[in-house]
């Protein structure tokens, strides 16, 4: 029985050309993590800066109130959530290429999955920020906690938010274990080429690995058993996330369609996102041996797939809408297509089902500049996908009286802006100590070093 | 117990180095490598399955999830019965997803217990034999051997293809 992507078997080459050596990958990891550059330290102050203004907003909330997010009936949920949704999705894409891909055997993933799921962790990181900026008094937060108060009343365990709490802190918690677990051999070999405090920290982090055969045993086997308890992880995450909306009886919202029109949103905005932080990062690193045009046009046919499943479920939406008779359910999906948020509704459109259409082409798909451009419209219709389920759902319900209509406020855009700068402090930081390309899985698709041909 | 390590530029020599002293009866070996190889696998035991008992951890974690799963929302439900709408105080369904949920936490715990159980990490207590181009591009194999035995040994090693062997 041999594992999945981690065999010897006779390694296609993932570079065209001459094929690079282990030396090679061991050389370009390490250059990674030279001392930055002015353009790095450029970069992190101009998003430390508008993180700090992220904050002063968080600030002014908490001290000023609620208020300040612009919150009142009937949309008590609106961009904080929206985000929060949008953050979640975000980290989908990793898990897959992390996970997914790996139980498929993939083996163009081995050299980009790294960064993928660093982009997980830090994505449900923001995410996780998200319900805490919205309840208010985030000081209570523990209250989210399963444990039982001093009246021995327990979480209701028939709610879907208790539901999150459980699925995002599984999904947290799983997805660490899983990046510190493939990250260990790599973490050595970084000890062995460092020296002095270097040396030490790197020594700690990599617990004493030396790559016997007996430890090569017991990880592979751990880390294919993870990657199988990701797989069905990531697709209960959205779903539980979907059902956050679906459970409730709002028009709009109270369907059986959510829970895959969810997960398949948040695959496709994660791939986009994907995209944005490799893109730059083969740059800088000069990764082009390791992440080249096989692997921009394999992610770009991945977001064109899923953009096609995303417009069938935006047709079944309307169909569902229509043939169901229901007038309110009608009502309030017209409301999207020509009320107060319709031009954010057409926007939707155009990011999620046009834009992505231009991936039929393989020169697009390997055109850097189009690839980037069609990612950063696809996070921009992902996010206000989300937002035209929320916000005009809540301002449309059943009844006129409870209609309205929600205007965001400079500290709610202030927070959320401050979000991304949380997001990218933390990627760029990351991939200034760590490893963001895998050595040991990169190794394993280059071929082997041997003298007499092949050891088969 | 003395060691023997002998540092390999190349993964079919290195495994061929295994298989000689397999041949000749040398039980304990260990290999280091830079990526995990079948090859060494198939050497060293002479049937390549990697048998690894951290399955065995994932799956009472992962049992021990449901149960707990079940047991908490079933317990906690029926202590304090709050009747809503005429429905069942116990109702399964929502309790699958925290189940679940738990399932897939504590079984990827467990599993992360087996690995450090079963690879003996953390090691942090440095190694003598162990060589730093282990973690690039160089194989090891490693042999301990009686003081009477190591001569053989590393005329095996070195006449295998060994770069370097070190007492």
């Amino acid at each position: 029985m041999s594992q999945p992507g981690r065999s010897d078997a006779p390694a296609r080459p993932i570079a065209g050309g001459a094929s690079p050596t282990f030396a090679d990958v061991n050389q370009v990891v390490l250059r990674s993590l030279d001392f930055p550059t002015p353009t790095y330290f450029g970069w992190m102050s101009l998003i430390a800066l508008v993180l700090a203004g992220g904050i002063t907003c968080w600030v002014l909330q908490v001290y000023f109130g609620m208020g300040m997010a612009g919150k009142r009936n009937p949309q008590m949920w609106a961009m904080y959530i929206t985000t929060f949704v949008f953050w979640i999705g975000i980290g989908h894409a990793g898990t897959l290429i992390s996970a997914i891909l790996y139980l498929f055997r993939a083996r163009w993933r081995t050299s980009i999955y790294r960064g993928s799921e660093a982009m997980t962790i830090f994505a449900v990181m923001t995410a996780g920020l998200f319900p805490i900026i919205h309840a208010g008094r985030m000081w209570l937060a523990y209250w989210l906690i399963p444990y039982p108060s001093e009246r021995f009343l327990w979480p209701a365990f028939r709610s879907p938010l208790v539901w999150d709490v459980f699925a995002i802190s599984t999904y947290l918690t799983i997805s660490a274990v899983f990046f510190v677990v493939g990250m260990v051999p790599d973490i050595a070999a970084l000890r062995d080429a460092a020296t002095g405090w270097k040396r030490r920290i790197y020594g700690l982090l990599a617990l004493g690995w030396r790559g016997s055969d007996r430890q090569w045993r017991h990880y592979r086997r751990a880390y294919g058993l993870l990657a199988a308890l990701a797989t069905p992880l990531v697709v209960s995450v959205h779903s539980v996330v979907s059902w956050d909306f679906a459970m409730a009886l709002v028009p709009g919202w109270h369907s059986t369609l959510f829970a895959p029109f969810f997960v398949d949103g948040a695959i496709f905005s994660g791939f986009a996102m994907v995209l944005i932080l490799l893109i730059p990062m083969r740059h800088y690193f000069n990764l082009y041996p390791y992440i080249t045009e096989r692997h921009l046009d394999a992610m770009a046919k991945l977001i064109l797939v899923t953009g096609l499943v995303l417009t069938y479920f935006y047709a079944c939406e309307g169909f569902t809408a229509w043939y169901s008779g229901e007038h309110i359910e009608r009502a309030s999906y017209l409301f999207k297509w020509v009320g107060v948020y319709a031009p954010w509704w057409w926007l939707q459109i155009f990011c999620n089902s046009v834009a992505p259409l231009v991936l039929f082409w393989r020169r697009a798909r390997v055109h850097v500049p189009t690839l980037y451009a069609v990612s950063i419209l696809v996070l921009i219709g992902m996010w206000f996908e989300r937002f035209n389920i929320i916000v005009p759902g809540l301002g449309h319900g059943f009844y006129p009286y409870t209609f309205g209509a929600y205007v965001p406020t400079p500290v709610d855009t202030g927070i959320i802006i401050g979000s991304f700068a949380w997001f990218f402090i933390l990627f760029m930081g990351f991939i200034k100590v760590l490893p963001s390309v895998s050595i040991v899985e990169v190794k394993e698709t280059i071929p082997h070093p041997v003298r007499d041909g092949h050891p088969h | 117990m003395p060691a023997v390590v002998g540092v390999f530029a190349h993964v079919d020599t290195a495994s061929r180095a295994v298989r000689e002293l397999r041949a000749r009866g040398v039980r304990s070996i260990a290999t280091y490598s830079p990526v995990p190889l079948d090859d060494f696998e198939e050497a060293l035991t002479g049937h390549g399955l990697p048998r690894s008992p951290v399955r065995l951890f994932t799956l009472v974690g992962a049992l021990t999830g449901t149960a707990a799963g079940f047991a908490l929302t079933i317990w906690s439900s029926i202590k304090w019965r709050l009747i809503v709408g005429g429905k069942p105080v116990v109702s399964i369904p929502p309790f699958v997803v925290i189940a679940f949920e738990l399932t897939i936490l504590l079984g990827g715990l467990c599993t992360l217990l087996g690995l450090l159980v079963t690879a003996r990490l953390p090691s942090l207590r440095g190694s003598g034999r162990y060589d730093a181009r282990f973690s690039v591009d160089r194989f090891g194999v490693e042999v301990t051997c009686d003081v009477a035995e190591q001569a053989a040994v590393e005329e095996i090693l070195r006449r295998a293809g060994a770069e370097e062997v070190r007492a």
